[in-house]
């Protein structure tokens, strides 16, 4: 049973103006197959916790550690974390100009099993996904992310997420600029992804629309670069009700 | 925070006018005789962007003009030898704008010529290894005559500080690929100006890969002189530290119905590395019906490098079918390469994968299946070249 947990992390980042404390000491433990959603305003820090766990080098971990089934992860490279399987859908996937998505994915996915897929069952496995995803054919041979309208970005984090099979994966407001098909056929393949693999998730989001369709075991209210409160399910239905107002009486909007 | 946007990526295209030069590129002063040129000062146009105060033996010294060791994979239907100054194919394709070009044909004892007959498809190499480092002058003639068919490789490597003119002449309906593969040594200084002048129907591939030497300049200028010819001009480089590789092209169209596409794509890689591309474009008022696009793309992989682009387009006729350039000079970037790790690959394999892909679309329209396999293995060896300095 493989578990997540993040203890007192602190980060901060560089800017022009001196160095800027973003997360305040969160504090998050996630299980193989459960679903936790984190919920915040704009700029509360959500985003810099997904980057952190990835090991964007932007950002700095000032104290605290993220363990994966007891390992330290803070002190791995990038690469090592997504070999030791995290995975993070991003915010803004980037465009990465010469390299096709069939490449690609063959690329990652031989860096992270230590070797290359059966030719035979891996192309039919990529062309299953992306027709479950409703990705046409002919995204195979376009650069990764070149030209790709932002729904179109989303469905191919996910792809890479069913493909991948990571152990816990975070998906940074997935959910964000997808209508609402788009958002029931993202939401279907995370939910496929989790049963076929029983990963963990971490579900950041802005709003609650993308909980109808993925349910969450726990929620949790991310203020300021902290967890401000914490429940299940029906946390999100009261924050859909009340908005975070409650929570941002002494902290600034950011 | 790090965002999709492509940081540091100017890009520019239209579909139709360019920059409009002082100077319209075909009234260029042209002379075989180096005496008709001044000394190079590196004001001038052609010399603007070269280092040229690193060559000025090429550009105003006595060269060796004799011949030298040339080897070639027989073929029948192609001949490759030296032939006299008196030759009648020289002089028919073009002629020199500058004075290290000009300082070449006025030194050259005998003309090496490779001269393609016959429909079938057919492929020869001619290389040159043993050049040296003393300052020389060249003249090369590639003859395709008229519905012949072949592709003709120059390989290039060893020691050189070399000035030459290659002249390149299709007859009708001839159909022609010629590359070009420059893999001197370190310290090699090459000053190539190719001259293609293309007849009626025929065909032209030229394609330029610059990958090895100090300073490698080879300037393609084509001339689409019969009706329904047409050109597809490749160039793939690749510059690390310190050296200096440059293409100055120039398509001149020059009959009805011509076809002509340019794409050149580069990488940079470690300080110093310079890339220079100016491609020109010349619709003139004999060419109605005229087809053209342009590009030039480079791949910046580490700081402390410079490319310039310089896309040039004059028409000289209302009636085109189409003209356009495209100029783009990208970062590989921090967040493209988080974006890779963060499936798993390493740094290394990251950067091979994006420069791979970036280059071979080039490489995959050589044609040739054996060269293009040993220029993906030298690309692989340019990037494991600046990873272990
Ligand atoms: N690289 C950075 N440089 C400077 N400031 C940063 C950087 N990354 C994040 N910040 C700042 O840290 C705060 C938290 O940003 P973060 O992106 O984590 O928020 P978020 O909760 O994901 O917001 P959103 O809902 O808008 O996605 C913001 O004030 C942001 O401006
Ligand atoms: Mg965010």
């Amino acid at each position: 049973m493989s578990v997540l947990e993040i203890k007192g992390l602190h980060v901060s980042v560089e800017t022009d103006q001196g160095t800027k404390q973003i997360l305040r000491g969160v504090d998050l433990t996630i299980n193989e197959g459960e679903i936790h959603a984190i919920m915040g305003p704009n700029g509360s820090g959500k985003s810099t916790l997904a980057y952190t766990i990835a090991g964007h080098p932007k950002y700095k971990v000032d104290s605290g550690s993220i363990l994966l089934d007891g390992e330290e992860v803070t002190t791995m490279t990038v690469d090592q974390r997504a070999r030791a399987g995290l995975f993070l859908a991003m915010q803004y996937p980037v465009e990465i100009p010469g390299v096709t998505v069939t490449n690609f994915l063959r690329t990652a996915k031989t860096a992270i099993d230590g070797e290359a897929p059966a030719i035979r069952t891996w192309i039919k496995d990529v062309r299953e996904s992306m027709a479950r995803l409703r990705m046409d054919k002919s995204f195979a041979e376009r650069n990764v992310n070149e030209g790709f309208s932002g729904g179109e970005k989303k469905r191919n984090e996910i792809l890479q997420l069913e493909l991948l099979k990571p152990k816990f994966a975070v998906l940074d407001e997935t959910d964000s600029g997808l209508d609402v098909d788009a958002l029931k056929i993202v939401s279907e393949g995370v939910n496929r992804a989790k049963e076929n693999t029983g990963l963990g998730l971490l579900l950041i989001t802005h709003y609650t629309r993308i909980l109808r369709y993925i349910t969450p075991d726990f929620v949790h209210v991310f203020v300021d670069g902290r967890i401000a409160e914490q429940g299940g399910p029906e946390l999100a239905d009261r924050l859909e009700d009340e908005g975070y107002d409650r929570f941002l009486t002494e902290s600034n909007v950011g | 925070m790090p965002t999709a946007e492509q940081h540091g990526i100017k890009e520019h295209s239209d579909g139709r006018f360019g920059f409009v030069p002082v100077q319209t590129r075909s009234d260029r002063f042209k002379s075989v005789n180096v005496a008709d040129f001044a000394p190079v000062t590196g004001r001038e146009a052609v010399w603007k962007l070269s280092p040229v105060a690193k060559f000025t033996d090429l550009t105003a010294g006595e060269l060796d003009g004799s011949v030298y060791p040339v080897e070639s994979t027989p073929n029948a239907g192609i001949t490759v030898g030296w032939v006299d100054r008196d030759d009648s194919r020289i002089g028919t394709a073009g002629a020199p704008e500058e004075r290290a070009a000009a300082n070449a044909w006025s030194s050259f004892d005998q003309a090496l010529a490779i001269t393609v007959s016959g429909e079938e498809a057919k492929e020869v190499t001619v290389t040159r290894a043993g050049l040296g480092s003393a300052p020389r002058g060249a003249h090369t003639i590639i003859d395709a005559l008229p519905f012949s068919q072949a592709v003709v490789i120059l390989e290039n490597t060893g020691d050189a500080r070399l000035t030459e003119n290659v002249e390149i002449i299709l007859g009708e309906s001839a159909n022609l690929t010629v590359v070009t593969l420059q893999e001197w040594n370190d310290g090699a200084v090459h000053l190539a100006n190719h001259f293609a002048s293309i007849g009626r129907d025929a065909r032209l591939k030229h394609i330029v890969v610059s990958l090895g030497g100090s300073i490698v300049r080879v300037n393609p200028s084509v001339r689409l002189a019969g009706p329904g010819s047409e050109a597809e001009l490749l160039g793939l480089y690749f510059a690390d530290a310190g050296q200096h590789l440059e293409q100055q092209v120039y398509v001149n169209h020059d009959a009805p119905n011509s076809r002509s596409r340019v794409t050149y794509k580069g990488a940079l890689q470690g300080t110093g590395a310079r890339t220079v591309w100016i491609g020109d474009v010349l619709i003139g008022r004999k060419a109605a019906g005229t087809d053209s696009y342009e590009q030039n793309r480079n791949l910046v992989l580490t700081k402390g490098t410079r490319a310039d682009s310089i896309p040039n387009l004059e028409i000289e006729t209302g009636d085109i079918k189409g003209a356009g350039h495209a100029s783009a000079t990208g970062r590989f970037d921090d967040e493209q390469l988080f974006y890779l790790q963060a499936r798993g690959i390493t740094e290394e394999e990251a950067r091979r994968l994006v420069v791979r892909g970036f280059l071979s679309e080039i490489v995959q329209q050589i044609g040739s299946a054996p060269l293009e396999d040993r220029l993906q293995a030298a690309i692989e060896a340019e990037l494991r070249g600046t990873e272990e300095e």
